[in-house]
């Protein structure tokens, strides 16, 4: 099928784009990539009646080091750039190993870090790796700028705090911690399609060798990305031995994930996927904390 | 209908100037408007793969995009790949390792595969697998589509050597 009609603005600056989206509202969509909201128009389900462009914004395309030693990336950053960047692999390892595993080449030419987060797919790479690795967005409306951290962006299936007349224009991911490891787990069933189940890892060892923090946050088990908080906790001041990281494993997939059942895989198989995955990434993430320091 | 914007945008080397609707799909502009209809169209949704032009070097879904935003960008599709007389040497590996039965898959996977190659000139199998994971074929069984990438990196290492 194809889009019904709408009023198209291509504005090249911020502010531009922010008066469009002030002046329509509910009626408007900010246009990044177009890979997920442009299929949902030729289908007729999105008729927003007036598309703002952000693709001729050239403030928004970047990836640059943080003072801080962490990373900035432009909201309209493509997925590509990304993946081929080689600050992002070092400064942000877990990001990195994740861009391949998003679609297909052809989609991450287009598609965008901004419009992968805005669109919130509970099945997407990002917003799981995001929250993993305590990244922090800055929000513009025409009436100022707020940072909100990846955790409290994403409220549910495929809603965010973004108010309709607000754009997401940056994303900061704060340096790795000393000693930290990382991992990015899933299972789909053919290369770049949307994950049954997947997981992003960062751990960070204490001085001793003992884990200080855990965070596995998984994909495609509930309306966003969901983090496994008890599962955690069990690894917490221990030493990360195959026995501490298996039953980690467990808690995950026994008490912190409530998956349901879809043509894709039933709620059992996802739930085993979550222990198999999540011992996977922790011995990944653990072995690396202790190669590097 | 509604407003109208100007297009100009250079297509296998050639400018081309239009007015359409913001709505227009790149596919249905460059199939409809330019009767370059090499581009084939599928699912419309960004899954088959079949739609993929190269613009401004990079593989993308023309069915995901909107013929505006083309404008000021340079696009090369399967038609400016080669010609019957004188194929691509890719197009040519495909012939030879029979990569194609019905042909309605072939305009995407070359286009996939051109920018894939020169970014990539040798590549594993898996690395071709996972690049052509995005385009889909109803006939082959994709296993002669990676024969014919193979032999055309064959190809084109021996032609570096000589
Ligand atoms: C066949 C196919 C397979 C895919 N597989 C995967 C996959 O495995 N994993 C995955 O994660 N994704 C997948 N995707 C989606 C892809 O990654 C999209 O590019 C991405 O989800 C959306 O990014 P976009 O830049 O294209 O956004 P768009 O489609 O342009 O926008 C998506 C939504 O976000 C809003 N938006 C965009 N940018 C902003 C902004 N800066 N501020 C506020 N709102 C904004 C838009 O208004 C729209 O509502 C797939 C897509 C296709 C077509
Ligand atoms: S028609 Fe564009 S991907 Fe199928
Ligand atoms: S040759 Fe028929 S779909 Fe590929």
């Amino acid at each position: 099928m194809k889009p019904a009609p709408f009023k198209y603005y291509a504005p090249t600056s911020v502010e531009e784009a922010l008066a469009h989206l002030a002046e329509y509202g509910y009626d408007a969509k900010a246009l990044a990539g177009g890979q997920s909201l442009i299929p949902t128009m030729n289908f007729r389900l999105a008729q927003p009646s007036v598309l703002v462009d952000l693709n001729n914004i050239s403030d928004l395309f970047y990836i640059s080091p943080d003072e801080n030693g962490g990373l900035r990336i432009g909201a309209m950053t493509r997925e590509s750039q990304i993946e081929h960047s080689a600050l992002v692999a070092e400064r942000a390892p877990l990001l990195y190993e994740a861009m391949p595993h998003i679609a297909h080449p052809q989609i991450r030419n287009r598609g965008t870090i901004g419009g992968t987060l805005a669109h919130a797919d509970p099945a997407a790479e990002l917003p799981a790796v995001s929250v993993a690795l305590n990244g922090r967005f800055r929000l513009r409306g025409q009436v100022g700028e707020r940072w909100v951290s990846a955790d409290e962006f994403f409220v549910g299936f495929f809603t965010t705090v973004l108010e309709p007349d607000e754009l997401l224009v940056e994303v900061a991911l704060p340096p790795m911690p000393p000693r930290s490891g990382w991992s990015f787990q899933e299972v789909a069933r053919r290369h770049g399609d949307y994950a049954l189940v997947g997981v992003a890892a960062m751990v960070t060892l204490d001085d001793r060798g003992r884990c200080q923090q855990a965070r596995l946050v998984f994909l495609s088990v509930g309306e966003g990305p969901v983090e496994a908080h008890q599962a955690a906790a069990t690894l917490k001041g221990q030493a990360p031995t195959p026995e501490a990281i298996r039953a980690a494993a467990e808690t995950a997939a026994s008490a912190d994930v409530d998956p349901s059942s879809d043509i894709h895989a039933s709620a059992a198989y996802r739930r085993h996927l979550v222990n198999v995955l999540s011992r996977r990434a922790l011995e990944q993430a653990f072995e690396r904390a202790g190669l590097r320091d | 209908m509604s407003e109208l914007f100007p297009v100009a945008v250079t297509v296998n080397g050639t400018r081309y100037e239009r007015n359409v609707e913001p709505r227009m799909l790149l596919s249905d502009f460059l199939r409809h408007e330019l009767g370059l209809t090499g581009t084939h169209v599928g699912c419309e949704h960004g899954v088959c793969g079949t739609c993929t032009v190269i613009f401004d070097g990079q593989a993308v879904r023309s069915c995901l995009m909107f013929a505006v935003q083309a404008n000021g960008h340079e696009i090369v599709t399967v038609e400016g790949l080669g010609t019957p007389e004188n194929l691509h040497p890719l197009q040519e590996a495909f012939w030879d390792a029979h990569a194609l039965q019905c042909a309605f898959c072939t305009p995407g996977f070359l286009t996939t595969l051109v920018p894939f190659l020169e970014e990539n000139p040798n590549p594993t199998e898996d690395e071709i697998r996972e690049a052509i994971a995005g385009n889909l074929c109803r006939c082959t069984g994709y296993q002669n589509i990676v024969d014919a990438v193979k032999l055309a990196a064959e190809r084109s290492k021996a032609k570096g050597n000589t």
